[in-house]
């Protein structure tokens, strides 16, 4: 058992339930139908994700417990996530531009594990860069298209990113697990990472007519298990049923 | 032009007897009719109202399952009623689509559902108070949409038919996962057996109400049967839908809230059916008019959605007509 591993896994388990959650949130409610069927498609590789990653912490665990005893049954202090994934969906640019930060962070992530010394981990990341691409390209064309759209368009992206760029910081740091897991040739260094995720951004974002900006302090405590008050929320909708009756079998 | 196409469309077509009787006889001969063939005018109309009645009730029928997305109590759940409500968003699509190939538009088709003067399946305006309650609608309310659309995958109307036979395939898999799903409450807990039980009685007579009124009381029976666009009666589906729902509730441990339903072994030619209590049409007519616990709240949560994204579609909108604009330029 390497509880380094499992606590990094669980992290990256977590950011990919909870963006799932929320994604999932607009299932019914989406500006076309079109979407209705595009966002439940993230929402759905999100939570396929979780599942693979929960399950694979289980077995590095080894005591037994399963993916829903992870998903559900852990208390607001300790799901890992990181603080952008659990934002509120807010209007549609807010969630296009939530889940474009989180894929752009993910694609060279997976890619590089494409050569990761864990075996399990390195198989998962071909299914899932595949995924990840899509849902760049998905929320990309939609952040050029709301930039470069109307009036009112243009500025509720810019609402977004002024809102949501202090979360993205968090995404790149390291903790002593995650150290030592880059150390052993597990993960990949944050820093390549970071280079990636800019020249995506970058990209993106000059097509969109919208501009990178500057800020003048970066949240985090996600990581630490430090979460804001609409987390509570939601994971008092995502546990319910496991709370309220407990034990049982669905 | 494509509109010579479209025979019927503009009203001003001379429906002669000679011109009636050729295209029964095409219906008469199974041949399919497509979008570019003349049709008699209430033909296309029928086709328009029911095609965009059915894809309207894909898409609030979204709405009560969605209501237990968030709250799913495992992964696995979580994932395949995602994956279910998805696929009721597809079959919506492909419905538009097809009654687009009428001459209407996906817009005008959704302004008149908003406004109220379209209608869509009257079961989606009860509520989902409990996880059962997915369950008990995979398993009743795509069970009996299933016993009404596998006839229609033979529907004369090409589009339409085509668009069943996809349809009915995932339908059938909801309704076996719907089915599964009730299954596992009754081996669980007290708790969740009760819980089962207490959504099958208040599913089991609104979904006997989706085949429609009876065929004494049906005002659009007659015609589309002459013109193959149904193949059945409401009556002989909903006859049909009681006869394999009964035994698959007794299987897991459930009783059907109908104390007058009994095995009748002359029902059906001497196959045997379940006779069947009185249905309440005063309930029916009453949610068809509006007045179900979630009728408002359908519209509203539609409305909303719609409203809410004009500035997106707006947007998509303007920004392909600079890229045309300027790849012209
Ligand atoms: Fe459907
Ligand atoms: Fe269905």
């Amino acid at each position: 058992m390497n509880p380094a591993l499992l606590h990094s896994v669980v992290q990256i388990a977590d950011d990919h339930l909870i963006l799932g959650h929320r994604m999932s949130e607009w299932c019914g409610h989406a500006p076309m139908l079109e979407e209705d069927l595009s966002m439940p498609n993230m929402a759905l590789d999100m939570i396929g994700q979780a599942r693979t990653l929960y399950t694979y912490a289980a077995t590095i665990e080894n005591q037994g417990r399963t993916e829903d005893d992870f998903a559900y049954l852990r208390n607001d202090r300790e799901y890992l996530n990181c603080l952008l994934v659990e934002r509120p969906n807010g209007d549609f640019a807010h969630t296009m531009l939530r889940q474009l930060y989180f894929a752009a962070y993910m694609h060279p992530f997976w890619e590089a594990m494409h050569k990761s010394t864990d075996n399990t981990l390195q198989a998962l990341s071909f299914k899932a860069v595949k995924e990840i691409a899509y849902h760049i390209r998905h929320c990309g064309e939609w952040i050029v298209r709301l930039g470069d759209g109307t009036d009112e368009s243009h500025e509720r992206i810019n609402n977004a990113v002024s809102a949501l760029h202090p979360y993205t910081a968090e995404l790149f740091e390291v903790d002593e697990q995650r150290l030592a897991g880059i150390e052993l040739g597990i993960f990949p260094a944050q820093a390549q990472l970071r280079q990636v995720w800019d020249k995506t951004i970058d990209q993106i974002f000059h097509q969109a007519k919208i501009k990178v900006p500057r800020t003048d302090f970066n949240q985090s405590g996600g990581r630490k298990g430090l979460h804001t008050e609409d987390f509570g929320l939601l994971l008092s909708q995502l546990q319910y049923l496991q709370r309220a009756y407990p034990g049982s079998t669905w | 032009m494509y509109s010579q196409g479209l025979i019927g469309a503009d009203n001003k077509t001379e429906e002669t007897q000679a011109f009636l009787d050729a295209f029964q006889k095409r219906i008469d001969a199974e041949e399919k009719i497509e979008p570019n063939d003349p049709m008699p005018l209430a033909y296309r109309n029928t086709l328009i109202r029911m095609i965009g009645q059915h894809a309207h009730s894909e898409i609030v029928g979204m709405l009560p399952e969605g209501n237990w997305i968030t709250r799913a109590p495992t992964l696995r759940r979580k994932v395949a009623l995602l994956a279910k409500v998805q696929d009721e968003g597809g079959h919506g699509l492909y419905l538009y689509s097809a009654a687009e190939t009428l001459g209407v538009s996906r817009e005008q088709m959704t302004e008149e559902l908003l406004d109220g003067t379209a209608k869509y399946s009257s079961i989606f305006n009860y509520p989902t108070p409990t996880w059962a309650d997915i369950g008990t609608i995979g398993w009743l309310v795509d069970g009996a949409a299933i016993m009404n659309q596998v006839p229609l995958c033979r529907c004369s109307y090409g589009p339409y038919a085509r668009a069943m036979i996809r349809v009915c395939k995932e339908e059938s898999f909801h309704q076996r996962q719907g089915y599964e799903l009730v299954k596992t409450l009754c081996e669980g807990t007290a708790e969740q057996k009760a819980m089962a039980q207490d959504s099958l009685d208040r599913w089991w007579w609104p979904s006997l109400m989706m085949f429609g009124p009876s065929d004494t009381d049906s005002q659009h029976s007659d015609k589309s049967m002459q013109w193959k666009i149904k193949r059945f009666t409401n009556d002989e589906l909903r006859q049909k839908f009681i006869d394999a729902t009964v035994p698959q509730a007794e299987l897991i441990g459930l009783t059907v809230p109908d104390k007058d339903l009994t095995w009748n072994p002359t029902k059906n030619r001497g196959k045997g059916g379940y006779d069947f209590g009185e249905i309440n049409w005063d309930e029916f007519w009453r949610v068809v008019q509006g007045h179900g616990l979630m009728n408002k709240d359908r519209i509203a949560a539609r409305k909303k959605a719609w409203d809410e994204g004009a500035w997106v579609r707006e947007a998509a909108q303007a920004y392909a007509a600079k890229q045309q604009s300027s790849s012209v330029a």
